[in-house]
């Protein structure tokens, strides 16, 4: 008896709950009938006929908007203002990548983590965020040229500048973040060299700041940002080991976006526009001083060594696990 | 103490912005929840075997899987198996109403269990049918048992939408952190007065729902 009226309720209730589903979901899907959504239906619709993920150049066109996927907590190089706007190093290029193609741009804001998700499902056109070149990397998203590089470096006190790995002692430790670049790089090259490793940026400082350690490895341009933050150390070895570079990426495959947009670092090189981008967005963090050594102008990476930098490549993914641990300082 | 960055620009009107997407995804989930969620817990409650083994399932995935590994799953999982793209919001919606829908179903199942025989046969000697039987004995004393548990729920899960930065949407933890790097030079000790001020924020989002919980019960007690 009482299982029976249980039932009934059950599929009143049922009836009612599905109604009610039903409902509230055409009721949000009309509500929300944004042009972004029109774009992102219409690429759904696309990818189911061609199985395709992404969005050739002329369907970006077309639709009059492209999505780019940038950092939005990582000054200086893509963060958002007190205005609500989007600023930074990639960013500025991301403007002019906009402004070239015509389109309104629709920054989305991406987490290192879930940068090659983005691409692999076309949720985004462009990566532009802070996105090192690495091979792993290479066989999930296709890279475009060069628009910065990205290295090791050596950060020391003042009063006892590390200009060469070679001063330092055999009694004396050199401080790195656990699965960095730096770690990776020292124990392969210098293993006599005693490394303290730290989970986390924060601590990392912390031990560097009280002088458990003769000096600090980590990507160049954290060490560069901390000794102009904090007067009393300096980079004694700006640049060391693999030089790595960043550019943007796009979907695997994605071809005709890829060429454009090599053609367009190309032909902004001419006009010397990476280190104008520098000039408005970096020279804050990094002064004049540094702009020869991240600046990749017209795709072309002035260093020989960028050639090796991608056999190592596959040491070069722990660097994202830098420029997380430095997000928690 | 770093509320001087608040008053720049308009960071404090965005971080309400992001407070309302907080709220807006967890409230519209708990909602579903709610409705789903008392549905299973019936079912669950009438001991079938297939349905007993369904939902254990489906809690135990829910008990195991990181709400994290679930967003990534439905945001990006659902394009790359089955090209269906959905909006970030709703891949949230859809996640944190999974999740809530498991614990709803297993407070309703607990609560229609934990009646016990004895109130349904001095029901039936009084004289009230089945109708009457729910209406005035068994549900007002389910609905009190679940108030406490289930305002637990919905203040968690206003909590957990912070997760959902990691697949793009921009709440109010998200405008936090944009607000304190885009000052990491100007003001470096903006994180505390920032942080303060969330803290603030959540707790205004969610003392009006324990408030509620307590006047409910207090009132349904008499």
């Amino acid at each position: 008896m009482k299982k029976n009226y249980l039932k009934r309720i059950l599929a009143s209730a049922l009836t009612l709950a599905l109604g009610v589903v039903t409902l509230t979901g055409c009721g949000s899907a009309s509500a929300k009938e944004s042009p972004a959504e029109q774009t992102s239906s219409e690429a759904s619709a696309q990818e189911q006929s061609d199985s395709k993920v992404y969005r050739t150049l002329d369907e970006i066109k077309e639709s009059g908007e492209i999505n780019i996927g940038v950092f939005s907590d990582k000054n200086p190089f893509g963060y958002v203002d007190e205005n609500g706007e989007y600023q930074g190093y990639d960013v500025y290029f991301a403007n002019k990548l906009g402004e070239d193609l015509g389109v309104k741009i629709n920054f989305v804001s991406t987490e290192a983590a879930s940068r090659v998700e983005y691409l692999e499902t076309g949720k985004v056109d462009i990566v532009l965020a802070n996105f090192t070149v690495t091979e792993e990397r290479a066989e999930k998203v296709d890279f475009a040229l060069p628009y910065m590089n990205v290295a090791l470096g050596v950060v020391s006190p003042k009063d006892k500048v590390i200009k060469d790995l070679s001063e330092i002692k055999a009694d004396d430790q050199v401080i790195v973040i656990s699965g960095t670049t730096a770690e990776t790089y020292l124990e392969k090259n210098y293993p006599d060299i005693k490394l303290q490793k730290f989970d986390t940026y924060a601590t990392a400082k912390t031990s560097f700041e009280n002088g458990t350690g003769v000096a600090w490895a980590n990507d160049n341009t954290e060490v560069i940002a901390y000794a102009i933050e904090n007067p009393g150390y300096e980079v004694g070895i700006p640049s060391l080991g693999s030089q790595d570079t960043i550019a943007p990426a796009v979907s695997k495959g994605n071809s005709t976006l890829l060429d454009w947009i090599n053609s367009e670092i190309e032909s902004l090189g001419k006009e010397n526009f990476f280190h104008a981008d520098y000039e408005a967005t970096l020279i804050d963090t990094y002064g004049k001083d540094y702009e020869e050594t991240l600046v990749v102008e017209g795709g072309k990476v002035a260093d020989s060594s960028a050639t090796e930098a991608s056999s190592e490549a596959s040491t070069a993914t722990s660097s994202e696990a830098a420029t997380d641990a430095s997000s928690a300082e | 103490m770093g509320f001087e960055v608040l008053l720049k620009g308009n960071n404090m009107v965005r971080l309400l912005a992001g407070l309302a997407v907080s709220l807006r995804i967890s409230l519209v989930s708990v909602a579903i929840s709610i409705v789903l969620g008392v549905i299973l817990g019936i079912l669950m409650a009438l001991k079938n075997p297939i349905i007993t083994v369904i939902s254990r399932v489906y809690l135990e995935i829910v008990r195991i899987m990181p709400q994290m590994v679930l967003l990534f799953l439905v945001y990006f999982g659902t394009t790359k198996a089955m090209g269906i793209n959905l909006e970030a919001e709703t891949a949230a919606v859809i996640v944190f109403s999974f999740w809530g829908t498991a614990e709803m179903a297993d407070l309703v199942r607990g609560a229609l269990l934990n009646i016990p025989a004895i109130q349904y046969e001095s029901s039936i000697s009084l004289g009230l049918n089945k109708l009457q039987t729910y209406r005035y004995v068994i549900v007002p004393q389910i609905i009190r048992r679940m108030i406490p548990l289930s305002i637990n729920l919905i203040t968690r899960m206003i909590k957990t939408t912070s997760l959902v930065m990691m697949i793009g949407i921009v709440e109010v933890l998200k405008v936090g952190q944009q607000i304190i790097e885009a000052n990491r030079k100007a003001s470096p000790g903006a994180a505390f007065g920032v942080f303060l001020i969330i803290f603030l924020l959540y707790f205004i989002a969610c003392w009006p729902i324990s408030m509620l919980s307590r006047y409910l019960e207090k009132r349904w007690e008499n």
